[in-house]
């Protein structure tokens, strides 16, 4: 993801007239026109988007039809490593691509607050369009609305996607099995730790930065070198602990990870050491979990590292029959414990 | 992270706990009083590792657990104030009081926040002076030079809109109670290393002679843990009761001078009462007279405060190390992390928490070195409802 | 009873009459207030604890109590005999 570069964003006429957005800009009339004409369209540029109909007319190739939606309502809405925006486009792209879908097009619904500033915007639709652009999937339709001051954050994005699932790709989380190997793709703790790091009181001054990223590329490649693999899932909030919950619980079988095995960059580490933290349940933007047959993992991992995303992917447990529904972390004492969904928002621990 | 990393090396740990085996002639008891050693102990499996030879009792060394619950609802009722910004800890949010916690009142408007240090409640202050900002000071002496500190820059600067809510613990006393107890089954104490850091270890010394118990000064990391409890086991094997300091990289017999003298400066002893246990005398500290316009509870007048626990909510024992959170008939009933009867649920250092989070299996057909070998079968059985991840009910180890 | 963590003092500096430090904890900095252990030196490390420092970490110290652990049980594994009791740590 780009570094903001608010000095190569101009400000196209006429927006330039109105510094921030207005109530105005959510009405359908020409102040939206103008938002749409002069900030959209030259951004997310394509032709679907262009036509400007109600509905956007695709082509879907054979195959079963995936589709997911998400909104996103972060903040800050700009953080190290991105912003709402790629966080959107690069969330709803994952949700396809671990579903072992082709994303074939993004639509994206702005709820924005009167006097956000239109650069803050402008820097929004950037970054949307350069992780639409990078995950090679279209932003094809759209709205915005206006709501007064003081009712929003500022920002709020909706973004659905639709994806195709060719045939003899059957993954889903209640697929897990006694015996297959728990895959993971990278460090964890990166997001949540970047997002906690700029937000008022708990300042760093260490930039960790987010791991957002458009999974598809990875998994296209990760489903055409391992077809069996049974589950794939990306650990956002809640972390690997409430992915690896998740799977447990829908597949009625236990997971026991090595704690040792668990990339944790060291920066993240310090800074979960310093709040009190467990990297387990800490958010994650940019990686994700595969379950597949144990045969199978050293091969899928080798795959996995010839891709920027996945180079520290690593094998780091297995699904058992014990404990059905339980995650269990196994120390480098030997010792064992039991890893739960945390309730509500993790709470930096201080004493 | 340096002298973190090389302090849960899993080999040295394995040594240390071979050691330990090796050298117990019969089962000890061992407390130790801090929640940050109960929250590593069960983390990293500490007790598992060591059920045959040790039984370790997790003390009140969890000052979020042992804050008076008069002392919570009067932080809710000030909290409710629309002027106030009540700063505090993160351990306190969800801390339950008589009706409710930080965080419900929170999210019912109020101007909660988090913090991670006494400081950023000062700089709020400095930056919102049409605020008055309180700062929820919880904590043993470890926290205390902290918010003395605040206190003293607060008064520097003459801030009129920062004022503290005190609940100071001292560990001292605590021991003491638990020591002099009729029903007390402590054999060893391990002493908190951060505590000790502060007030050094001389305190300790008329303990261990007059209740004839070792007392080891501990720090937190798995083999500092370790390596506490093995002294303790070799006193204990020996008929000695002495004081010893385990953590010596980073405590000094005499602790640190210039905070003890800040502490002298800002607070005074009084007696406290701890929630689950009772009244200890002059177990706590209290802002000086001199300091009284930075006390909150003088600030502001929120009126009689009537507290009620939970008829069910056993903390007490489990505090006093009379009961394992497992044997609590409310433990994962009606008393879950999610609908914590009391602060011992709560508090991420609360032994009831650390239990039912990090769940105490028990393997079966593991070699000799690892967990019981008592005849308790896993019943770690799937919750009931699917959706739920809570453990329904897990066997704990040790008797 | 509480989270402390160790660090580096990376630099120390006077805010408004008070000494302040940034301390690196495995790559993370944070600004840590070093009034109570004035003898503190860029390159030491020390303990932290809400934003305070409380104590220098005593590196000699450390490395001892490593090596202590390290070779416990070695002799008798050599000799096979019961183990020995280790020297208590001279305090500082």
């Amino acid at each position: 993801m780009s570094e903001l570069n608010w000095a190569n964003w101009t400000c196209p006429l006429p927006l330039r007239d109105y510094p921030q957005i207005v109530l105005g800009h959510g009405g359908g009339g020409k102040l939206s026109a103008e938002l749409v004409e002069h900030l959209f369209l030259p951004a997310f540029g394509n032709d679907t988007l262009a036509r400007l109909s109600d509905a956007a007319l695709l082509h879907a190739p054979p195959g079963r039809l995936a589709m997911t939606t998400d909104s996103f309502v972060v903040r800050p809405l700009f953080f190290p490593g991105g912003c709402i925006g790629d966080l959107a486009v690069n969330g709803t792209v994952n949700d396809l691509a671990v579903s072992g879908a082709e994303p074939l097009a993004l639509s994206v619904s702005f709820i924005l607050e009167e006097g956000l500033p239109l650069a803050q915007l402008g820097q929004i639709v950037q970054a949307m369009a350069e992780a639409a652009r990078a995950a090679g999937v279209p932003i094809v339709t759209g709205d915005t609305k206006v709501v007064e001051r003081g009712h929003g954050d500022g920002c709020y994005i909706t973004t659905t996607g639709l994806g195709v699932v060719g045939p003899g790709v059957d993954l889903g989380p209640d697929r897990a099995r006694p015996g297959d190997a728990v895959v993971l793709s990278g460090s964890i703790g990166d997001h949540g730790v970047a997002i906690l790091s700029v937000r008022e009181g708990l300042e760093f001054e260490t930039v960790i930065t987010s791991d957002t990223a458009a999974l598809n590329g990875l998994t296209t490649l990760m489903l055409r070198a391992c077809p069996r693999i049974r589950a794939m899932r990306d650990p956002t909030r809640g972390g690997l602990a409430a992915t690896l919950n998740e799977l447990a619980t829908r597949s009625g079988v236990g997971i026991v990870i090595d704690e040792d095995a668990v990339p944790v960059d060291a920066p993240v580490r310090g800074a979960c050491e310093l709040l009190g933290l467990d990297p387990l349940l800490v958010a994650n933007e940019g990686k994700l979990v595969a379950v597949v047959p144990a045969a199978d993992a050293p091969g899928l991992v080798a795959a996995m590292r010839t891709h920027p995303l996945g180079e520290r992917a690593c094998i780091i447990g297995t699904v058992t029959e014990q404990w059905p529904g339980l995650v269990v972390v196994r120390t480098a004492l030997g010792g064992q414990r039991v890893v739960t969904l945390p309730v509500g928002e993790q709470l930096p621990r201080i004493c | 992270m340096k002298y973190l990393t090389e302090f849960r090396d899993g080999k040295l740990a394995s040594k240390l706990a071979e050691q330990i085996r090796r050298s117990v002639t019969r089962r000890w008891t061992i407390m130790e009083v801090c929640g940050g050693q109960t929250h590593s102990l069960i983390r990293h499996g500490i007790d598992q590792i060591l059920a045959e030879s040790v039984e370790l009792i997790h003390g009140p060394g969890c000052p979020v657990c042992v804050t008076p619950i008069e002392l919570i609802d009067r932080a809710l009722a000030i909290a409710a104030l629309p002027e106030v910004t009540l700063c505090s800890f993160g351990d306190m949010l969800r801390v339950p009081g008589s009706a409710t916690d930080l965080f419900a009142v929170k999210s019912r408007g109020a101007d909660v926040r988090v913090v991670y240090s006494p400081l950023d409640a000062l700089r709020l202050a400095r930056e919102q002076p049409a605020r008055q900002v309180v700062f929820f000071g919880v904590g043993f002496e470890t926290t205390a030079p902290a918010n003395a500190m605040a206190i003293v820059q607060a008064k520097r600067l003459g801030l009129r809109n920062f004022s503290m809510l005190v609940s100071h613990v001292l560990v001292p006393p605590a021991i003491e109670a638990i020591a002099a107890s009729p029903t007390n089954r402590v054999q060893a104490f391990l002493a908190a290393g951060h505590v000790c850091t502060v007030m050094g270890i001389e305190q300790y010394l008329p303990l261990a002679q007059r209740y004839r118990l070792p007392i080891v000064i501990a720090g937190f990391e798995p083999l500092d843990l370790l390596e506490a409890i093995r002294r303790a086991v070799v006193q204990l094997e020996a008929g000695r009761a002495e004081v010893e300091n385990a953590y010596a990289r980073v405590v000094e017999p005499r602790g640190n001078r210039t905070a003890q003298a800040m502490l002298a400066e800002v607070f005074e002893p009084t007696d406290r009462t701890w929630r689950g246990i009772g009244m200890i005398p002059q177990s706590g500290w209290r802002l000086r007279p001199a300091y009284r316009d930075f006390d909150a509870e003088y600030r502001f007048a929120v009126g009689a405060i009537r507290s009620t626990e939970s008829p069910l909510c056993k903390s007490g024992e489990v505090l006093q190390g009379l009961l394992k959170p497992h044997q609590c008939p409310a433990f994962g009933q009606q008393c879950t992390p999610r609908t914590p009867l009391g602060a011992t649920m709560v508090s991420s250092e609360g032994a009831c928490a650390a239990y039912f989070n990090y769940g105490r299996l028990v393997q079966l057909g593991t070699p000799p070195a690892t967990a019981s070998t008592a005849a308790t079968a896993a019943t770690a059985s799937a919750a009931t409802n699917p959706r739920s991840s809570e453990v329904a009910k897990v066997t704990g180890v040790g008797r | 009873m509480c989270l402390a963590v160790p660090g580096q003092v990376q630099s120390i500096e006077e805010v408004d009459g008070t000494r302040m430090g940034k301390v690196n904890f495995g790559g993370i900095v944070k600004e840590v207030c070093l009034a109570y252990v004035p003898d503190l030196q860029v390159g030491d490390y020390t303990i932290v604890h809400v934003g305070f420092a409380l104590s220098k970490i005593d590196e000699a110290t450390a490395q001892q109590t490593l090596r202590t652990f390290a070779e416990l049980g070695l002799l008798d594994e050599e000799l096979a005999t019961e183990p020995e009791e280790v020297p208590d740590e001279v305090s500082h």
